[in-house]
């Protein structure tokens, strides 16, 4: 281990002249070649901001502005809650990207932005200029589609996690503290949202918990959807073999509004549902500074891009990633997908900057692995490339696919898998 | 020796093959490899856990990302994942992680 990590770092250039990049980043903010401003630390802008770096040769500075003091991982987040992995086991600090590759991260957030003088205002009162601005800002909610939730505390109640951090360890807390013989009911969006998959292995890891510690406990999953949207055969045969008379599935249940104070559910066409403990995954948009900067221009939810490069379609030297872009058909919002958009941009933005035409082709991968108990899982994955003649990516036919069965072989691989996109995306 | 499986490689893979694996823009196909990074570790060294592909032998992996794309050696998903490849594209890919330092 200790011998791969010299390996990387000597890869990366001399030692010397990354540390040396460091304090020159740190401390000139304004002086030589050209600067790229990444906004959000997530999967999708921490990889493009440590790939710009890699693939310039350290020739193009980068300052990543990101809030939180350490990057916590959505995905495995959901094993938090089942129990079977804490907080500290999801989190990776920033530091390796400042270290290791000579990013400066600025620890604030950006409140405007100025696409014609190419400047982000930060809360914190100081101002950058960018030559191209990589803008990875995930989800916001759409809250106004549940008036309820506007009322004061109602938030601090009915929690949605789905944003890994806080909200994780408050839910936790709310079904340990629920007796035994309780409801937790799941309420799930209409596609497209975050992670589709996501909100039926969360079901799974409640009921895993529930199965052990309060086995007389329901899980009711209400979902907008027709169906589940994901891997849908694996996590019913899951449900009714492993969680029989625990989980209970609920399709067409669009909720229309919640009661904090009553922990109620309410429907479009159903019967309210209260919970013991209620956890609603609300509608979800680009985050608010693409929705604020204009650049949600797909039903004011989501920011169209170039493919081969993710700049906007909507304004110039701006590239968005990740959960807020309208994705291509066939191509989920995930974390995987994230970081594979913050290469193929990084690429596209050192080719821009240095006067080469970029990638004419890109090819990449989905790998979504979801845990149905604490060791099996299950997987689905794909293969995108571009297609020149309808301008988007396009799923290769004949490739991908899910597991034949939930398995603990995968369940290995999926922790693999977490270890190595975390140390791809930060180390 | 290596040289037969050299040329087990190009019977694989067809002399055309071959020939338009060579041509292939090398910073396309850095872009290419990137891909594999989020499982197989950046610059195609894994960390624990996942097969590590940087100064692999490029003949035994080519014929490896072949058969799992013909479905001879079974896998959970990368015979879901190599078929998304050209045998082309997959040469290339092979040797470009032959060529990157363990």
């Amino acid at each position: 281990m200790q011998r791969r990590q010299f390996v990387q770092t000597a890869g990366a250039g001399s030692v010397l002249g990354a540390l040396g990049m460091v304090t020159g980043c740190a401390t000139s903010g304004g002086s030589g070649g050209p600067h790229v401003v990444v906004v959000g630390g997530g999967y999708g802008g921490a990889t493009a901001a440590k790939y710009v770096r890699l693939w310039s040769d350290h020739g193009i500075r980068v300052t990543l502005v990101e809030p939180s003091a350490a990057f916590i991982s959505c995905p495995i987040s959901n094993l938090v809650l089942g129990g079977s992995k804490t907080m500290a086991d999801i989190t990776t600090p920033y530091d390796n990207l400042v270290r290791r590759h000579g990013v400066n991260l600025v620890r604030d957030m950006v409140t405007s932005i100025d696409p014609d003088k190419r400047t982000v205002k930060l809360a914190g009162g100081s101002e950058l200029t960018y030559d191209r601005l990589i803008l990875s800002p995930g989800v916001d909610f759409m809250w106004d589609t549940l008036p309820g939730m506007a009322k004061p505390g109602a938030q601090d109640k009915v929690l949605h996690s789905w944003k890994a951090g806080p909200q994780t360890v408050a839910l936790r807390k709310q079904l340990e503290a629920m007796p035994d013989g309780g409801v937790y009911a799941l309420s799930i969006p209409l596609a497209p949202y975050r992670c589709p998959p996501g909100p039926y292995e969360r079901a799974c890891q409640v009921a895993s918990y529930f199965s052990k510690a309060k086995p007389r406990s329901k899980v009711l999953i209400l979902d907008a959807n027709d169906d589940v949207t994901s891997k849908g055969p694996l996590f019913k045969k899951a449900w009714a073999e492993r969680y029989k008379g625990i989980v209970e599935y609920r399709p067409k249940h669009k909720a229309v509004d919640v009661d904090a104070a009553t922990n109620t559910l309410k429907f479009e066409f159903n019967d309210e549902v209260k919970a013991s403990v209620l956890n609603v995954i609300p509608d979800m948009r680009a985050g608010d500074i693409a929705v604020r900067t204009g650049l949600a221009t797909a039903n004011k939810r989501w920011c169209e891009v170039d493919f081969l490069t993710h700049e906007s379609r909507a304004a110039k030297n701006i590239h968005v990633l990740g959960d807020s872009i309208q994705i291509a058909p066939g191509m989920p919002k995930s974390g995987h997908m994230a970081n594979q958009h913050g290469k193929t941009c990084a690429a596209a933005v050192v080719a821009l900057l240095t006067g080469k035409q970029p990638n004419a082709l890109p090819i990449y991968n989905n790998t979504c692995y979801s845990f149905v108990s604490e060791e099996d899982v299950v997987h689905v994955a794909s293969v995108h490339r571009y297609d020149a003649a309808q301008k988007t990516m396009v799923t290769v036919p004949g490739s991908g696919g899910v597991s034949t069965a939930a398995n603990e072989l995968e369940g290995r691989y999926a922790l693999a898998w977490a270890r190595n996109i975390w140390a791809d995306t930060l180390a | 020796m290596k040289k037969s499986k050299m040329l087990v490689a190009s019977a694989l893979v067809g002399l055309s093959g071959w020939a338009s694996a060579q041509a292939i823009d090398p910073l396309q196909l850095r872009s290419w490899a990137a891909a594999c990074a989020n499982c197989h570790g950046t610059a195609g060294v894994a960390q624990s856990g996942m097969e590590s592909l940087a100064g692999a032998n490029k003949d035994d992996m080519l014929k490896k990302l072949l058969d799992f794309k013909t479905g001879r050696k079974p896998a959970t998903l990368m015979h879901q994942l190599s078929k998304g490849y050209s045998d082309e594209q997959l040469e290339a890919l092979a040797g470009y992680f032959a060529a990157l330092k363990k």
